[in-house]
């Protein structure tokens, strides 16, 4: 398993170091002065001297771009012109946040997601089948800002039950930080009135997130668990009088859900990419608000630090999946 | 023929058809179909943000302009826009695809590195921070999309090519001495054919709503285009006020979309029995 890890790790390796590349290329080449771009639109000339030296940009371009590694290992992305804080801070701060909400979203995803997958399949082309075939599909179909809206209108406008936006009401005080996550946060400290409030703020934005992901899973779940049902085993165990639950709720599931863990990685992607417009609607306070900030306010060195650090979070929940992946499935680790 | 009786009894693909087929007449003759088609732009300040009614189904903006009107209107530059995105990628991605798959070698290792690094970061994401850069406009978003979509074609027909590449035809047609752009292009492209034709339904709908998030953000079309996400961008503030300005936009993002998936899953299931319905 030690060695299978290792690989895995390695094979990264290469996107990472061509991710680099792209963005390194995205920011010293593409803009005709990369000085004059990142000093922001009303830099003196001064200014703009002032970072051309302190970037390199007057070395060659190979030399740029070991200086560029240079700063991203040390987590130096310069200033943000919108906070005018070091983008890694403004990102540390922030990350929890987008975190906590991909987080609840997946969850979501996974635990309405797979049950769905499972009733579908066992009630296959009857009633709950077609309906819930028609769900996924429009799930998957929806814009996820519209229904944002739709929700922040329904819930919180109209009926008012829901907060509109924020991650906590501004009476409520923050938890003490231990982890960035609220939820983990509120509990450690045993304060359940910070908890409720947090779980209040955090429905409809998980909400909307999740559709996609709750789309995606059940489908996957759904044809898993279908292809499974017609192996022998199954006949076998059903002759033998396994008790059905039991059947279904273990052992045909246990050989059901790969497809879909696979799906979970690559979900998370598309879930951290969503998560910048939905977090932007709703006022959260993660990376996703603050690259659509960045992207308002040209702030170039913000959006393209998001992009790296979206990347390598994307690389390691990947190698995550094939993990757990390898843990449900032990012939997975002998392929690679 | 049998494929197409097959299509026929597959309803929820026939539905999807039904919806393409729809969408694509009402951007076809869009100013026909359009009651007021000069609100496109003309600004009606004594009508502002009017319910649904006979005279306006979906109610009125919020200068006033015939919400029903726009989001007609609104289906062109939508199709425009997913159309040249997909086929621009489609045009990449499959080069890329098939230079890669059949010449192998480091030039196709290093074609298949590019993509691998192109698919390590969220399309959305990607395609964000590179309409940033080349300055917003309905123009840079295209681009940026077309640069971030070519990944999923480029996938697709690398895996397919080098399937094709290692079947009897190939070898036979070397052995008579067809030179690699005819096998290429004449008998391996074709073979290839239906993932790619697959990928491009699925395509137009997923662009359709990446589209329609750039257009939402400010970064796609300028106003006073009857942009769909420009126009849902525009609603959030009259809200609570006026519901029907936010839905119907929407609602019509949400239709053209599943048009394209429900098409696309059919399509699949026609190509590919074996995939039947998974995903």
């Amino acid at each position: 398993m030690l060695r299978f890890f290792v690989r895995r790790i390695l094979l990264v390796v290469p996107t990472l170091a061509g991710l680099l590349l792209l963005t390194f290329l995205l920011v010293r080449v593409v803009p005709n002065d990369p000085s004059a771009a990142l000093a922001g639109e009303n830099a003196t000339l001064a200014q703009i001297e002032e970072i051309r030296r302190q970037y390199g940009f007057d070395r060659p371009l190979w030399q740029q771009f070991f200086i560029y590694v240079g700063q991203v290992a040390a987590f130096d992305f310069g200033k943000s012109i919108y906070t005018n804080a070091p983008v890694a801070q403004d990102i540390k701060q922030r990350l929890p946040a987008t975190l906590e909400l991909t987080f609840i979203a997946l969850a979501l995803g996974a635990g309405l997601g797979i049950p769905l997958g499972v009733l579908a399949a066992i009630s296959h082309n009857r009633f709950a089948d077609y309906a819930i075939r028609v769900l996924t599909v429009g799930g998957l179909a929806v814009a996820s800002f519209w229904f944002a809206i739709m929700l922040q209108f329904l819930f919180a406008m109209e009926l008012d039950l829901l907060p509109l936006r924020g991650r906590l009401a501004v009476a409520t005080d923050l938890p003490p930080l231990v982890t960035g996550f609220h939820l983990i946060d509120s509990l450690l400290a045993g304060r359940l009135d910070i908890f409720a409030d947090t779980l209040r703020h955090l429905a409809l934005p998980a909400f909307t997130l999740s559709i996609g992901a709750i789309a995606t899973i059940t489908r996957f779940t759904r044809s898993g668990v279908l292809e499974t049902l017609q192996r022998d085993f199954v006949i076998y165990e059903t002759a033998v009088g396994y008790p059905r639950p039991v059947l279904i709720g273990v052992y045909v599931l246990r050989n059901s859900v790969v497809a879909a863990i696979t799906q979970i990685g690559l979900l998370f992607g598309a879930l951290i990419g969503g998560a910048v417009v939905v977090e932007s609607i709703f006022d959260w306070p993660g990376i996703g608000t603050y690259a659509v900030r960045g992207i308002l306010s040209a702030d170039f060195k913000a959006v393209l630090a998001v992009t790296l650090l979206v990347g390598i979070i994307y690389a390691m929940v990947n190698i995550l999946v094939d993990l757990v992946h390898a843990l449900v499935d032990p012939r997975v680790a002998e392929q690679l | 023929m049998l494929l197409l009786r097959k299509f026929s009894k597959d309803l929820p693909a026939v539905l999807g058809l039904a919806i393409v087929v729809l969408v694509l007449v009402a951007a076809l003759l869009a100013p026909h179909l359009a009651p007021y088609p000069l609100d496109a732009y003309e600004s009606h300040l004594t009508r502002r943000l009017k319910p649904p009614s006979a005279e306006y189904p979906f109610g009125t903006d919020n200068i006033g302009r015939d919400i029903f009107s726009r989001v007609i209107l609104g289906t062109r530059s939508a199709l425009i826009v997913s159309l040249s995105v997909v086929s621009g990628a489609m045009a990449i991605g499959v080069t890329l695809g098939l230079v890669a798959g059949f010449y192998g070698r480091w030039a196709g290792e290093a074609i298949m590195r590019v993509t691998d690094v192109f698919l390590a970061v969220p399309q959305l994401i990607l395609a964000l921070a590179l309409a940033q850069l080349f300055s917003p406009s309905l123009e840079s978003a295209m681009l940026a999309l077309t640069l971030t979509y070519w990944p999923f074609f480029a996938r697709i027909v690398y895996a397919e090519t080098r399937r094709l590449k290692a079947s009897l035809f190939v070898d036979a047609l070397q052995c008579i001495g067809a030179s690699a752009p005819r096998i290429v292009f004449a008998h391996i492209l074709p073979n290839a054919a239906s993932p790619i034709i697959v990928r491009l339904t699925i395509g137009m709908g997923f662009t359709i709503l990446t589209a329609a998030v750039l257009g939402f953000l400010g970064m796609g079309a300028p106003p006073p285009s009857p942009d769909w996400g420009l126009a849902i961008a525009e609603s959030r503030q009259h809200l609570p006020d006026t519901w029907w300005f936010a839905t119907f936009p929407g609602l019509a993002i949400f239709l053209t979309v599943l048009g394209f998936n429900l098409l696309g899953d059919g399509l699949r299931d026609i190509v590919d029995p074996r995939l039947r319905r998974s995903r």
